[in-house]
């Protein structure tokens, strides 16, 4: 709780930024829409701690021996799975959302570390096709800009259930980001609001999802492997149902996940947060012997190697990022700081991605702020964080006497607090007991 | 040309699919027909050629899903999302289709002889659809272009949230879907309704007794005047 120089405090109810909204509220009669993701303070990866090695576990060499990183998505059914350098891959984010030089980046710096990037709401662009070495195709509700030649172009295909940011919502690209080009590709006229469905038009349940997922195979004759992602909600039952649906690999988004543009009611108010999601979903597989048979891809929240190895120890198989890698590039970069002044904002709390007015030319269609992201210079500080992100992980997997980072295990990790050890499953530090474990010992 | 025919009793469907990906229409025939589909989903789904396959009987889902180029005739019913998805190319369900026929397609013509059920032409992006009998409830959802005719009756909310498709109906719309309205039926319209009749292969239905739907395009961008609306 804040007080200020009077002494005088401030509300925990009616804090500066609850007052804010009010006002604004009342001044413009609509809900807030923005980018990023969830502000709220979640139970996350640093209420975990990794033990290192220690008498019984024996380290390996930091700067020498081995610790791989590859990894293999869509081995269940796919003839043609993707064979990864690095576990982070790129999440989905839609021209659209972002400018075609943005995408461009993306690729360029996911190819340049040899990992995959991912097409979004709208369609796929020939520039992020030609730029990326693995790209997965998304399908989702809207079917913005789908078609079998771009299906049969890619490198897999992502079933987008639902997002982190809005489970059970669809999109929306508001009026000032339909460009003619974007308009074009999405068949709607420039500058209205684009509403993207939050159901899909042509399945409704897991069980025609099967037969949906088979169409898309034997239209790629089976060669591309098949993801599904859904939001952080059910997790357990939504991914029980994705296998059985015939998944190859599960892409499960927590509430933390970034978005183009969603209302902040439901950013910060529906799903569960990364944290729980990617306890369950590993249940869900192990339960149906089917861990690291279907491949899991978590994100949410990930920003750094710390987050991406716990994620990993808890039995995720790769992680996917959208806000860091657009920070990478560039996003609310102090270098734009007075622009960011001019629109009310400023260096580090800029997410009005939806307004299509980006200083750093990432989330925006306008030509000239596009024009200001140079997509090698973009793609090569992506390439740089990948990298850091990578040595930071087989840092803490090389700690914990691990030579590849997949061999990250739950007995490697302990608890900071009681949220933390009630939703990974993970152990209290200094017990072997968390909320819910009849067992361990306090 | 030649025929060649495949009988899914005895045939993999992925064995059919197979063969219609990856023909060389220099020596392969460009008729095929299908026999004993009894119901399967995914027949002949992902067609790029010029051919003309007849499916000689039921269809489950998704047959001729992303269609392009091909002539596909189906002699009986047809599951969920029929022609789904279709770039180009012509789609002929003699019976009945079940729902989500021709969802998000974006060209081509699709026609069904009988009735189509709940979302016929869902989120379409360009594709002309003729319905002989009547259809379900939320037809037209968020349809974007191209044009549907039917020549029976719609269900409820026809056109929810519509953006520029044309909806011609020749019987009664239960009711309209949010931001749809009925529009002037002008000299062009009549062309248009006349011309896809004409391919539909319907002659006995008068372009005159249509009436033309569309979006009023009030809710295109966001007004809170509106919200009682959405
Ligand atoms: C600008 C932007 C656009 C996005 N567009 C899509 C999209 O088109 N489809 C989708 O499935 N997810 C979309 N997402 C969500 C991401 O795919 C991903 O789930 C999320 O960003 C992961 O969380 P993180 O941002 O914390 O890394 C978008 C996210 C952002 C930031």
């Amino acid at each position: 709780m804040s007080t200020n120089e009077n002494g005088m405090r401030e509300s925990d109810l009616f804090d500066r930024a609850t007052i804010h909204e009010i006002q604004r509220a009342a001044r413009e009669g609509m809900y807030s829409i923005r980018g990023f993701g969830a502000k709220r303070k979640l139970p996350h990866f640093d209420d975990l701690l990794f033990l290192g090695a220690s008498m019984s576990r024996y380290p390996l060499e930091g700067y020498r021996e081995k610790c791989d990183t590859d990894v293999i998505l869509g081995s269940r059914f796919a003839k043609k799975p993707i064979h990864l350098k690095i576990p982070i891959t790129i999440a989905g984010m839609s021209f659209g959302a972002l400018s075609a030089n943005a995408k461009e980046a993306l690729g360029r710096g996911a190819t340049a570390v040899g990992t995959s990037t991912t097409t979004g709401d709208g369609g796929m662009t020939p520039e992020e096709r030609l730029s990326s070495k693995h790209l997965v195709y998304q399908i989702l509700p809207s079917r913005y800009g789908m078609n079998p030649d771009d299906l049969r172009k890619a490198d897999a295909l992502e079933i987008v259930v639902g997002q982190g940011a809005k489970p059970g919502g669809g999109g929306m690209l508001l009026g000032q980001k339909i460009s003619d080009r974007v308009a074009e590709m999405r068949t709607l006229p420039a500058g209205i609001d684009q509403r993207s469905a939050c159901r899909h038009p042509d399945w409704t349940g897991p069980d025609d999802l099967t037969i949906k997922i088979n169409e898309l195979r034997e239209i790629t004759d089976w060669e591309k492997p098949i993801y599904v992602k859904v939001g952080a909600t059910r997790t357990y039952y939504d991914t029980m149902l994705a296998v059985k649906s015939g998944a190859d690999v599960i892409v499960v988004d927590g509430m933390q996940g970034g978005t183009g543009a969603t209302q902040d009611i439901f950013i910060e108010h529906v799903g569960i947060p990364t944290l729980p999601a990617v306890r369950l979903a590993v249940e869900a597989l192990q339960e149906m012997d089917m861990h690291r048979k279907v491949q899991l891809i978590i994100s949410g929240g990930i920003r750094n190697g710390a987050d991406v190895a716990k994620a990993m120890a808890m039995g995720a198989d790769a992680v996917a990022i959208g806000t860091g890698a657009l920070i990478a590039l560039g996003c609310n970069s102090p270098e734009h700081e007075e622009e960011y002044q001019k629109m009310g904002t400023s260096a580090g709390f800029y997410d009005q991605y939806q307004a299509g007015q980006d200083p750093a030319g990432i989330t925006t269609q306008d030509e000239k702020l596009g024009a200001r992201l140079d997509p090698e210079l973009g793609g090569r500080r992506l390439a740089n964080y990948l990298r850091t992100m990578t040595l930071e992980a087989q840092t803490l997997a090389r700690a914990c006497g691990k030579s590849h980072i997949r061999n990250l295990e739950p007995e490697d990790l302990v608890a900071t607090t009681l949220e933390s050890a009630a939703m990974a499953k993970i152990p209290l530090c200094g017990t072997s007991w968390y909320p819910g474990c009849d067992q361990g010992t306090f | 040309m030649g025929t060649e025919t495949v009988n899914l009793l005895d045939t993999e469907l992925r064995a059919l699919n197979d063969r219609l990906h990856h023909l060389d229409l220099s020596k392969d025939p460009s008729h095929f027909v299908v026999e004993e589909p009894r119901g399967k989903h995914n027949i002949a789904c992902g067609l790029t050629d010029e051919i003309v396959v007849d499916i000689k009987g039921h269809a489950g889902y998704y047959c001729a899903g992303m269609n392009q180029r091909a002539t596909l005739t189906i002699h009986g019913n047809c599951g969920i999302g029929v022609a789904e998805n279709m770039m180009s190319g012509t789609v002929r369900v003699e019976g009945s289709a079940s729902q989500s026929a021709g969802a998000t397609g974006n060209g081509g013509l699709l026609i069904v002889n009988g009735n189509a059920a709940a979302r016929c032409g869902i989120s379409m992006k360009g594709i002309d659809i003729v319905v002989r009998g009547s259809v379900g409830h939320l037809s037209a959802f968020m349809a974007q272009a191209g044009n549907l005719v039917v020549c029976g009756d719609a269900g409820d909310s026809l056109g929810d949230s519509i953006y520029e498709a044309k909806l011609f109906v020749a019987g009664s719309v239960k009711s309209l879907g949010a931001d749809c309205i009925e529009k002037e039926m002008r000299p062009e319209h009549l062309k248009t309704v006349g011309a896809l009749l004409e391919r539909a292969g319907i002659d006995d239905v008068d372009p005159a007794s249509f009436k033309r739907y569309g979006s009023a395009r009030k809710l295109y961008n966001f007004d809170i005047d509106n919200a009682d609306k959405y």
